[in-house]
């Protein structure tokens, strides 16, 4: 599979000499009168896995939708492998997602398709572009087993449990090969067993596939033990940074109240 | 009271004027490549396949009951003859078209909202942008044109049913052998009756699924959206189904009259 190379030059973060990835600067977004995301900044660098964490309604989903294209902040920059998202036509943009996973938080099967047809479905528009075969198969079941769920490549979604739905999404967002995953709270609605499983496969993944990852989650267990770097979201800003022991251990109200909640 | 009334009045003006837009962006997508064409085909085998036995069923007894009603009347005014042109020419031209425009409004508007407006709340639509595709010309354009070119083939084909159920009423109660009913019906109709009838039925289609697809694909307040999508769906694109067939009478009989 060969990726075109016109959308992947990378920077380097002057302060840490790592390669960055994705960079937000001052993102503000509003709807009506709520200001969801007031002067957002964050910068994730190569192999890193790095956790925003925030209460309900924080505007962590915003921000990760505003990064992959599907909403328009009002003002800020976002680049993504040095390319910066509004100044992308569609085309371009599609190009780009390409080279991003998106593991949504319902998982976003599509209902009326197999897990075949919906791992098939993101090849569909790259197939001439990647170079792909005809015959897609080997590379569905090669994303099916590397969840665990090769068994399920002809049953509905419906079929599947929550857990296994889950595992098909983080499948079908590893089939294009990214370089970027974005987890948008990959362990919620999940029992306490099914996301340890869900966190033991992004962890493989990133080992396997030597991918980025930025998750968005308030699941302070999930945290803990994927995170190598994690920003707390309060307010539209990023309120705090640092590991999750530098954070766990900070005498700040707001970050104590979180954590302790 | 007057504060709310004007509130609702503005709300309708500010959903035609999207509506517009909706329609606006789906002419511009339906002409630009990649073509969904196997979607598409699945969608037109879809609607079809769906609507066909609920339309000719409805279209049937349409039929039966239409003669059975005017009958008596026909028969005080010594016109029973006339029965044949009376049907035919009352479900050609007018009750086939809109009475299959209904049922498919009530059938298909509210499943595409249901089906559009589920997908939206469950992010698949957001799915389908971010895997590259676009949801707009993959989920509506395919939608609205298989509405637009299924609704006259279920037209046709009800209005033979209805004729048929008229005719089965006059074998019956009046003796007349099908051969003379539909050789009546055909000499009554001309291709005046047959062609604005036929035409219409393309913007009926139009209408069913671009309503459909608007209300699904703008739903909002969750899975409570859902079924809100796809019961307003099925009343405003009844309202716009009437419209239309205003619209089209009047247009028609500008012609009849030159």
């Amino acid at each position: 599979m060969k990726k075109q190379e016109n959308i992947t030059t990378i920077k380097k973060d002057s302060r840490t000499e790592r390669e960055v990835i994705i960079d937000i600067r001052d993102l503000y977004k509003s709807f009506g009168k709520v200001r969801v995301l007031n002067g957002f900044n964050l910068r994730l660098h190569k192999g890193e896995n790095l956790v925003v964490m925030g209460k309900s309604g924080s505007g962590k989903s915003v921000m990760i939708k505003c990064l992959i294209g599907l909403i328009k902040p009002d003002s800020g920059y976002i680049s993504v492998m040095n390319n910066e998202i509004k100044t992308l036509n569609r085309d371009t943009l599609d190009i780009l997602r390409s080279d991003i996973g998106f593991l949504f938080q319902g998982s976003a099967l599509y209902d009326s398709m197999t897990v075949r047809e919906n791992l098939e479905f993101p090849m569909r528009r790259h197939k001439k572009r990647l170079g792909l075969v005809s015959d897609t198969t080997p590379m569905v079941l090669e994303a099916l087993e590397s969840v665990g769920l090769a068994h399920a490549i002809d049953l509905m979604p419906a079929e599947l449990s929550g857990g296994m739905k889950r595992r098909v999404a983080l499948a079908r967002t590893l089939i294009l090969k990214p370089k970027i995953i974005l987890y948008d709270e990959p362990t919620s609605g999940l029992d306490p067993i099914t996301s340890k499983e869900i966190i033991e496969l992004m962890l493989s993944i990133q080992a396997k596939y030597g991918t980025s990852s930025l998750i968005i989650t308030h699941d302070v267990d999930c945290a803990r033990v994927i995170s190598d770097r994690m920003i707390l979201l309060v307010d539209g800003i990023n309120y705090a940074e640092g590991t999750y022991e530098e954070l766990i251990t900070s005498t700040d109200p707001k970050v104590e109240a979180f954590f302790k909640k | 009271m007057a504060l709310k009334f004007t509130r609702n009045i503005r709300q309708f003006f500010i959903e035609l004027g999207e509506l517009s837009y909706f329609a606006g962006r789906f002419f511009r997508e339906s002409v630009k490549p990649p073509f969904e064409f196997k979607e598409l085909l699945r969608q037109c085998y879809q609607m079809g396949n769906r609507s066909l036995v609920l339309v000719l069923v409805t279209s049937f007894i349409i039929g039966l009951v239409l003669d059975l009603q005017s009958r008596p009347t026909m028969e005080q005014f010594g016109a029973v003859s006339m029965m044949p042109n009376m049907v035919g020419i009352s479900i050609v031209r007018e009750l086939g078209p809109v009475i299959t425009a209904l049922v498919c409004a009530g059938r298909i508007a509210s499943g595409i909202g249901a089906e559009l407006g589920s997908m939206r709340v469950t992010e698949q639509i957001d799915a389908m942008e971010v895997s590259g595709t676009n949801p707009f010309k993959y989920l509506v354009v395919t939608r609205v044109m298989a509405t637009t070119l299924m609704l006259p083939l279920l037209v046709i084909l009800g209005d033979g049913l209805a004729l048929y159920g008229s005719a089965l009423v006059e074998y019956f109660k009046g003796a007349v052998s099908f051969e003379l009913y539909f050789n009546t019906v055909f000499n009554a109709l001309s291709y005046g009756d047959l062609i604005p009838a036929t035409v219409k039925t393309f913007f009926f289609g139009f209408a069913i699924g671009l309503v459909g697809c608007y209300k699904g694909y703008y739903c909002k307040k969750g899975t409570a959206g859902v079924g809100i999508a796809a019961n307003t769906a099925v009343v405003f694109t009844s309202m716009v189904l009437f419209v239309i067939d205003f619209v089209a009478v009047f247009i028609s009989d500008i012609f009849y009259e030159l």
